[in-house]
């Protein structure tokens, strides 16, 4: 919303406040500033080293230099047909102006003017928005000479003094502009756009950020019209000036009526009647402040519409009453009595709004109707067919009220976001279509010449109820830690125009009928109670530590867990990434083999994806991973994790999101170096070693790994249907499956870009986390270990985990340490065979001898011998 | 005899003087004063000798083999350190080659942050609540008082699930971490509905939002909420706590402001601002020349928001806080697009 400053000042006075005052104050009590646009006020000169507090554009004018003058005769250039030369007095002296200025042109020649132009003057030296190029750019006046005559200053468009984009033709002043006075203090302004929020529907117009303002400073919110807008007249209660109704013609209500069909739709509907009118342009303030405010100026009758909108909050729309009378025809020389109808839409129905665009209807729809059929759509665009035209004598002038929920939704479903549709899809105060009216209305009168006929039609079926609050000292200090009186209390909301009552300390304030955000009970109290912190200022409201007693200390043990589990990765060099929790099917389906299971798994679908490759939930994270790790593959060496959820669907409920942990990795083994030729390439025990060291990281026991099942059903929560199938392990703690891992299918792997290997694991988080971790340590022995190799050759089916643990087993407690440090295939030992060699630890709580230790040994290779056919390599 | 001693000695210390490494000094040491040198001819003959001649020569011989032993000792050393003095000059590196890396891991920059902002709420007394990501539009909106077709609903545009017959109820990816204060509410509240106990939780998470993915907007973010819940809560406990929590997060001297604003689901709202870290305050890109940082929004959790998480709200009142650990790393190292987070190409990660 954009409000000029001068518009303010038609309500309030603003003297002794900067524009930047206002503009904080606005802020600080929700009406934030996004920026200020300076058009000709002085601007705020910062040095260096002070604080800016807003965001600034524009260009303040130069009171010396930029001033009201009058052309008093247009005449030829003598060498330049386009151009013209203007007698010009600026006040203090003659000054002669060359200009092409196509909309004085037409005076050319005609002699000293009957009645001077009055325009804005650029002195020699000024500075100044250059029109002649695009963008903004400023440029300082200088002597030049412009096909033989000299030229030194200039009359400005609204583009060269930053207030518009228009550059057509020069500024022509309203006639009462004084000449020589400065133009910063005739017409300076300042803009300030404001983000209106939701709550804060009441303050998308001019009345209501004055009335804001007032509140926030104490000040008086006039209610008389200023000279620049209106004659008298009152503001608030709408009445219009004497000279308006000048006739004895006929009421409007003898020429039209109104049925509301369905009022929670239409709560009211307003309608005025002007005739005698004449389309012209505006007066120039006008054109000008509708122009600071961000709307085109069209004509006197449509500008006043968009005025009063933008002046109280009501939306209006103007009809051309003879066409209404055209539609349904005349009884002899006397129209019928027009009979507007609001009712919801048929299905299908087809309308023709303003901007040309036939559009079809449901039944989401309200009409405007005569008896003839529809007219406009309710509350978001009027139809083609009525609007005002160059030829309209009388007009119908509509202030009615709509349903917000209703209005988003047909704006939505049409996709026609208007000014009305903005307003009333927040809500409008219903009291406001009477304002409205009365002030479109007037303002009509005033700049067309049109006589308004007496009365208004006005149908009323629902009113708002404006609630009525109780609120005490108590409920001040228990929610906003201050102390104030009833008496302040009800002076504060007396500010926002609340009409308060206090009765032993409590205050009943009742809600001024401009707005829809007070609701009743505990609602209503919350409602009031910010607006009492907001006039009394959040910044007086002091900062304390909070006194009340602390909470049940539950903590969240799954949360510490999975940080711990995260920091145990990061230190086996894995690097943590998050990616989008959005992909495609297709782009999942890139790490199963087509006729793979997973493409039959089915996916959380969005209804409204942003982009098909962003159409569903993930439900694997190795895919989500391998797709980073292939757009980081640079022929380096990379190892990243990502713990996060994966979404499986539930029949039209809420999905599962269990809880992943995925790991890729690919390329050297070795960090480079300058001496590091040729690294080997990750492979299955790199990424082995770390899962173990996760593992004991999670003190976790009872492991083990084993071949991976070759196919696993679609709801199994771990698959390595992607993974090669002889490289390929699964992860088990005490029994149960926690996570799988291997290397990447070759299929798989070609529908990537690695040149690599390609190592993937996937765990269940949930399944690791619920893993009940080692109680107790392991002491570690004072005395001297005894150490000793072992060979022993197995048959090649013998896993090598199955050696270990009968190893393990024999040895008991006394063998702590059982490292596997060669595995040896020739066809000296046999074909089909290999040679497992191992260092073993012996160690107890006493000093071991070489023959205690021999004997143990001993019993560990008949074990072997017995269970797996080893025999001892000499 | 006593000649022919000074003769052994005097050949001895002469050769030494021309042994300059250790294999030399040993053959010196073999002929010189090993078994078959003539020194040790000279003990081997002293039984021949008569018993006058023997304790002279005796003497003469040990006095040479104490000289012999002790200029062997003194030329070791001094071999020793040549051999050190050449090795160290031999074996001098050139220091300015690159050292050699690790493979390190790092946590990924919106983790780190997550955990800086709830390890200061920890601090603080709050602890972590988690919760669902895929919610019902009952939790994620009308429970947090924003009706179905509310225009506060085109604050935060929302990515919806396929799912039929859900009525009003549609299912959707959650826009806030609010759905949580409703869920954590209720899990406090079941505790002991006549006498629900005090709540202090962060709810941290990812958040969705319909957006264009471009250098300003995304569609999935990260966001920590915070709630308070008890029976002596006030706006002035929320300003309070808040400026507690910039100082730990942005330094002691930070200094805030409190602006009026509007959420649903809070009442009264606020923004609070920081100023410009960047500039001081003065102006600058950063914080569009307006000196302030827009840092979180918060409020008094609504009468509504209690009522439903089953605190009564004349009784209890509460306040609750949002922000975002992306938009602060950005503000904090000068992140001028935020699709670098997801983007996870290791050359930013690389950087945190």
């Amino acid at each position: 919303m954009k409000i000029p400053i001068s518009w303010l000042k038609d309500y309030i006075d603003l003297d002794g406040l900067s524009v930047e005052d206002i503009a904080r104050k606005l802020t600080l009590a929700g009406l934030e500033v996004d920026e200020i646009k300076y058009a000709g006020l002085p601007m705020p000169e910062y040095k260096d080293g002070e604080k800016h507090e807003f965001k600034t554009s524009g260009i303040g004018w130069d009171k010396e230099k930029l001033v009201v003058a009058e052309i008093r005769e247009v005449m030829p250039h003598p060498n330049a047909d386009r151009l013209t030369l203007l007698d010009l007095f600026d006040g203090t002296q003659n000054q002669t102006v060359l200009t092409g200025a196509p909309n004085i042109f037409h005076l050319k020649g005609t002699g000293k003017l009957a009645k001077p132009i009055k325009a804005a003057y650029a002195k020699e030296g000024s500075t100044i928005y250059d029109g002649h190029v695009d963008g903004l750019v400023l440029t300082t006046l200088k002597r030049a000479k412009i096909r033989g005559v000299e030229s030194y200053s200039m009359v400005c468009s609204e583009k060269e003094l930053g207030i518009s984009e228009e550059h057509e033709g020069i500024i022509l002043l309203d006639d009462d502009a004084p000449v020589g006075m400065p133009l910063t203090d005739y017409m300076g302004d300042a803009v300030l756009d404001i983000s209106i929020l939701p709550s804060m529907a009441r303050n998308a117009n001019v009345l209501g950020v004055a009335r804001e303002l007032a509140a926030l400073t104490g000040r008086e919110l006039r209610k008389h019209v200023n000279k620049e807008t209106g004659k008298q007249g009152d503001k608030e209660t709408g009445k219009q000036g004497k000279n308006a109704v000048r006739s004895t013609q006929k009421s409007v209500t003898d020429l039209v009526e109104i049925e509301i069909t369905v009022p929670e739709l239409n709560p009211r509907f307003v309608m005025g009647l002007i005739r005698d009118i004449e389309i012209k342009p505006s007066p120039y303030h006008i054109q000008r402040r509708l122009r600071l405010a961000g709307m085109r100026p069209i004509n006197n009758i449509v500008d006043a519409t968009n005025y009063a909108m933008l002046d109280v909050g009501e939306p209006l729309h103007a009809f051309d009453y003879d066409v209404l009378v055209g539609r349904v025809g005349q009884v002899g020389n006397l129209p019928y009595k027009i009979k507007i109808i609001t009712r919801a839409a048929q299905d299908g129905e087809k309308l023709t709004t303003l901007d040309g665009n036939e559009r079809t209807l449901t039944s989401a729809n309200v009409l405007v109707c005569d008896e003839k059929g529809s007219l406009a759509l309710a509350g978001v665009m009027g139809g083609l067919e009525s609007e005002v035209t160059d030829k309209t004598k009388t007009v119908l002038l509509e202030g009615a009220n709509w349903n917000s929920i209703n209005t988003r939704k047909t704006a939505g479903q049409h996709n026609l976001q208007s000014e009305a549709s903005f307003r009333f899809s927040r809500g409008v105060h219903p009291a406001l279509a009477e304002q409205g009216v009365k002030r479109g209305l007037q303002l009509m009168a005033e700049w067309s010449g049109g006589v308004i006929a007496p009365g208004l039609v006005d149908e009323y079926p629902l009113k708002p109820k404006d609630p009525m609050i109780a609120i005490t000292p108590k409920d001040v200090k228990r929610l906003l830690g201050i102390e104030l009186t009833a008496k302040q209390i009800a002076e504060l909301l007396t500010r926002l125009e609340f009409k308060c009552t206090v009765e032993k300390n409590i205050v009943k304030a009742k809600t001024p009928p401009h707005r829809l955000d007070i609701g009743e009970g505990a609602v209503g109290l919350a409602d009031v109670l910010e607006e009492v912190a907001r006039v009394y200022g959040y910044d007086r409201i002091p900062e304390t530590r909070m006194s009340d007693s602390l909470p049940p200390q539950l903590g969240n043990p799954q949360h510490e867990w999975e940080e711990r589990t995260r920091d145990l990765l990061v230190a086996l060099g894995l690097q943590e990434v998050v990616s989008y929790r959005m992909t495609s099917r297709e782009r999942e389906s890139r790490l199963f083999a087509p006729e793979g299971s997973q493409t039959l798994r089915e996916h959380v679908v969005l209804a409204n994806p942003i982009a098909p490759e962003r159409s569903v939930m993930r439900r694997s994270l190795p895919a989500s991973l391998l797709e980073t790790a292939e757009k980081n593959a640079r022929g380096g060496s990379l190892a990243m994790f990502e713990i996060g959820p994966v979404f499986e669907p539930q029949q039209n409920g809420l999905p599962n999101e269990p809880r992943k942990l995925a790991i890729v990795m690919t390329g050297a083994r070795l960090a480079s170096a300058w001496d590091v030729k040729d690294s080997p390439s990750y492979d299955f025990y790199d990424m082995k070693g770390r899962i173990e060291l996760l593992l004991s990281g999670l003190r976790l026991s009872g492991i083990s790994y084993a071949p991976a099942p070759a196919s696993s059903s679609p709801s199994a929560p771990l698959s390595a249907e992607y993974l090669h199938p002889g490289k390929a392990a699964e992860v088990k703690v005490n029994g149960q499956t926690v996570g799988v891992f291997g290397e990447l299918h070759p299929l798989a792997k070609e529908r990537y870009d690695f040149e690599t290997a390609v190592i993937v694991a996937e765990f269940d988080l949930d399944a690791l986390r619920n893993a009940a971790p080692t109680y107790g340590i392991t002491p570690v022995s004072e005395f001297p270990p005894v150490f000793e190799d072992i060979a022993v050759i197995v048959d090649e089916a013998v896993a090598a985990e199955r050696v270990e643990s009968l190893i393990r087993q024999t040895g008991g407690r006394t063998v702590t340490r059982v490292r596997l440090f060669d595995v040896y295939r020739d066809e000296k030992i046999g074909a089909g065979k290999k040679s497992l060699a191992y260092n073993l630890t012996y160690q107890s709580d006493k000093t071991m001898t070489d023959a205690e230790a021999a004997a143990i040994r001993t019993k560990i290779v008949k074990r072997l011998e017995h269970e797996v056919g080893a025999k001892l390599r000499s | 005899m006593s000649d022919q001693l000074n003769e052994i000695e005097k050949a001895a210390l002469e050769s030494l003087q021309s042994v300059t490494d250790s294999s030399a000094l040993e053959a010196w040491r073999v002929s010189h004063l090993g078994r078959s040198s003539p020194l040790m001819s000279v003990f081997a003959g002293l039984g021949k000798l008569s018993k006058e001649e023997r304790p002279v020569v005796g003497q003469g011989a040990n006095r040479v083999k104490v000289a012999l032993e002790s200029a062997l000792e003194e030329r070791a050393k001094l071999v020793k350190e040549a051999a050190l003095a050449k090795s160290l000059e031999e074996d001098a590196l050139d220091v300015t080659l690159p050292g050699r890396g690790i493979h390190v891991g790092r946590l990924h920059p919106s983790t780190q942050q997550l955990r800086k902002v709830l390890s200061i709420l920890a601090d603080m007394g709050f602890q972590v609540y988690t919760s669902r990501e895929v919610e019902t539009d009952e939790y994620n909106f009308q429970l947090l008082n924003f009706p179905p077709n509310h225009p506060a609903r085109d604050m935060q545009d929302t990515f919806f699930v396929e799912a039929e017959g859900r009525g009003d109820n549609p299912i959707l990816l959650r826009t806030h971490t609010s759905p949580g204060q409703i869920h954590a509410m209720r899990e406090f509240s079941a505790m002991n509905p006549d006498n629900p106990p005090p709540i202090r939780i962060a709810l941290p998470g990812m958040c969705f939002r319909y957006e264009q993915i471009t250098a300003r907007s995304e569609i999935q973010f990260n966001q920590v909420e915070g709630l308070v819940v008890g029976e002596n809560i006030t706006f002035a406990d929320l300003k309070g706590t808040l400026v507690d929590f910039a100082r730990r997060m942005f330094g002691q001297n930070a200094r805030t402001r409190f602006r009026a604003s509007y959420f649903p689901f809070t009442e009264p709202s606020a923004e609070m601002d920081i100023e410009c870290f960047v500039c001081g305050g003065k102006g600058c890109s950063v914080c569009k020349n307006s000196g302030w940082l827009e840092i979180l929004g918060c409020g008094m959790v609504h009468p509504v928001v209690l009522q439903n998480g089953g605190y009564d709200p004349a009784r209890y009142s509460g306040f609750a806080w949002g922000m975002g650990p992306e938009r602060q790393l950005m503000l904090r190292y000068k992140i001028d697009d935020i699709r670098y987070f997801w983007g996870n190409d290791l050359r930013f990660l690389d950087q945190f």
